[in-house]
């Protein structure tokens, strides 16, 4: 396994990384959530990324990748800072989502998967998030916003701009 | 943050603890918590697993399997075993497990202890979908809780030889990882491609080791049958469907929300009384009753219980019990290519008749819409989809199919009038969108 002076992560998520790869039955268990913590770190997840947590895990560069690209939250490119996912499954649908949608791309002037020129935000459409209680919803990183109307949209992206936005990791 | 509704025909069992702060654990403690767990642990895997048959709680993740008989098929050899929670939430229409991580998180631990007792297992997983980050934190800090109060690891409650531990886990955004083969190739670090059946995952499942796999809400509702009984239960619920749980009702109406209902409750009751009937008064058009897979039922066929048995006879499912209500404005043929617009991007593309189904499907649907449709198409989706039916790997082709067939067989006149010219409802996909829009 590598040592963590190799690293390429800062030393607290070397160290989850450790933790990670002697938490389950079988140390493969901790592959995608070390993508997952990887590309929060970093923006996306690098070669760099993929060769580290192959070693961590004994496992081929390959087999990371195979399993990089099926999971539709990881990326192999950079996002913006804060990464807007707009959901428009049905329950947002029904609810002003795509609305939603719009506002945002005319906005930000960017569309679905597309970083603005300073690599503040990006966009996405996603598929429903999990909160169609409380529709139309969107995502920024990590965070929920919910009950949205283009008015509320405006407020939080002036909040992350600013840098009032949470920011859960 | 979510906003909790309530209503006076809630039946609250689950619900209990929401809203009293029992994220931590002596606010739980003191409200009846790890209480069930310790009285499991006196009478034994035999009393747990009757009490869980007497209490007729079918699985809340979507097909209803009865819970008791699903942990007594775990066989009695010294394999280690395995608990896997599963909440990776994704059907379209459904955030109850949302609430439960948010307002009661050690339920769900305890609950997973409950059913490691059952089958024998020391060890249990509690799965979250990777988008759950902030929910999976305060899952991580209810373990830790737990592990320092000594109800997590080795001598739990101070008796000798009871071990048990939880370990959390995240996806990383996936539809098709939620099905419980699928689930369990995520949890070891692969691709989310679903194992063929039999063996059973009570058999052979994670790591090869005997394995019960259960949905949040399933888990979550074992502390508190434990504690009430399962015949005082079974009795809240309707015949072969015991007790309560919670409904989602979203879409179309005037108060959305997580609403703990009775099983067997009126459909119609749940609309227009419990979720105050449709927004904005308007006309009843289509309810789809049990998240997204489920075949949309129209406006007079809505006085139905809300169970398995019941959904069923009415040609459809009760599914993750979230009930997505569509008013007068809404084009069928613009909600249809969205629902299968969700399964063609989610199909992992194992299994032909769904890669290949789905997309045609979307292809035509998406033809349609933008005005190009002929007559032929309505007849090309439905054979699409009905050669899709029972012939795929896994159930989500089935679960793109059965929407599909519903819509163009009941709403069957307003995709010919559409194509016609005719065009009901108003559209709200205002361009050609990424995920929803046309053939690509
Ligand atoms: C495509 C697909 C997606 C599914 N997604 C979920 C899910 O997100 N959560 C869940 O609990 N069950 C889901 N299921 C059902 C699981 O396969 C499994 O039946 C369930 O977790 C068993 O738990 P239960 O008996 O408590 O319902 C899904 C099934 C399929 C076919
Ligand atoms: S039915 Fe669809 S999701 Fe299931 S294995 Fe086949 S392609 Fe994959
Ligand atoms: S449909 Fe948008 S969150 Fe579920």
């Amino acid at each position: 396994m590598a040592a963590i002076a190799e690293s390429i992560f800062t030393p607290q998520t070397a160290a989850r990384f450790d933790k990670l790869a002697t938490t389950y039955p079988v140390k493969r268990s901790a592959l995608v959530p070390m993508l997952l913590y990887a590309q929060d770190e970093l923006g996306f997840v690098s070669e760099g990324a993929i060769q580290e947590i192959a070693r961590r895990l004994d496992l081929f560069d390959l087999d990371v990748r195979n399993v990089l690209s099926y999971y539709s939250m990881l990326r192999t490119q950079p996002a913006g800072q804060f990464n807007i996912q707009v959901c428009t499954n049905i329950s947002c649908m029904l609810r002003g989502g795509y609305e939603i949608l719009d506002h945002c791309k005319t906005k930000l002037g960017i569309g679905h998967k597309q970083v603005t020129r300073d690599g503040m935000f990006s966009l996405e459409e996603v598929e429903c998030i999990g909160a169609c209680c409380w529709a139309p919803a969107m995502q920024v990183n990590y965070d929920f916003h919910d009950d949205l109307t283009t008015i509320k949209v405006d407020a939080i992206l002036q909040d992350y701009a600013e840098g009032r936005g949470e920011d859960v990791k | 943050m979510p906003t909790q509704v309530s209503h006076p025909d809630e039946a609250v069992v689950l619900k209990r603890r929401f809203g009293q702060g029992a994220t931590n654990i002596d606010k739980y403690v003191a409200l009846d918590g790890y209480k069930a767990v310790q009285q499991a642990i006196e009478q034994g895997p035999e009393w747990i697993i009757n009490t869980m048959k007497a209490s007729g709680l079918r699985g809340r993740g979507g097909a209803g399997f009865p819970t008791g008989l699903k942990w007594s098929f775990v066989p009695k050899n010294d394999k280690a075993k395995y608990v896997l929670v599963n909440g990776d939430e994704s059907e379209p229409g459904t955030c109850k497990d949302h609430v439960i991580f948010l307002e009661d998180p050690h339920a769900v631990i305890e609950g997973t202890m409950i059913a490691g007792l059952a089958i024998g297992s020391k060890l249990g997983f509690i799965y979250l979908r990777g988008e759950y980050r902030y929910l999976l934190k305060i899952v991580e800090k209810a373990v830790a809780d737990a592990y320092a109060k000594g109800f997590l690891g080795k001598n739990i409650f101070g008796k000798e030889g009871v071990d048990f531990d939880i370990i959390t886990q995240t996806g990383a955004g996936a539809y098709e990882v939620g099905e419980e083969s699928a689930l369990m190739e995520s949890l070891e670090g692969k691709r989310g491609v679903p194992r063929i059946k039999p063996p059973f995952p009570a058999v052979v499942g994670l790591y090869g080791g005997p394995t019960v796999i259960n949905n949040a809400e399933t888990i979550a509702s074992a502390p508190h049958i434990l504690l009430m009984g399962g015949e005082a239960y079974a009795k809240l619920g309707s015949e072969r469907n015991g007790g309560t749980r919670l409904f989602g009702i979203s879409g179309h109406v005037e108060r959305p929300g997580v609403y703990e209902l009775p099983m067997g409750y009126s459909l119609r009751k749940a609309i227009y009384e419990v979720a105050g009937g449709v927004k904005g008064g308007k006309q009843l058009k289509a309810v789809v009753p049990g998240g997204s897979s489920c075949p949309v039922l129209t406006a007079d066929e809505i006085d139905v219980g809300l169970d398995f048995d019941q959904m069923g006879k009415a040609g459809t499912m009760l599914g993750s019990g979230g009930i997505v209500v569509l008013d007068e404005t809404v084009s069928m043929v613009e909600f249809a290519l969205r629902v299968i617009s969700f399964y063609q991007h989610e199909s992992c593309g194992w299994c032909i008749p769904c890669r290949e189904g789905t997309d045609w499907i979307k292809k035509t649907l998406a033809r349609v819409y933008a005005g190009g449709g002929s007559r032929k198409d309505i007849d090309n989706v439905q054979y699409l989809a009905d050669n899709m039916m029972g012939r795929t790997f896994c159930p989500l082709g089935d679960a793109a199919a059965m929407p599909t067939l519903a819509f163009v067989k009941k709403f069957r006149k307003e995709f010919e009038d559409y194509i016609d010219g005719h065009r009901a409802g108003t559209p709200v996909m205002s361009e050609v969108h990424e995920l929803a829009g046309a053939a690509h």
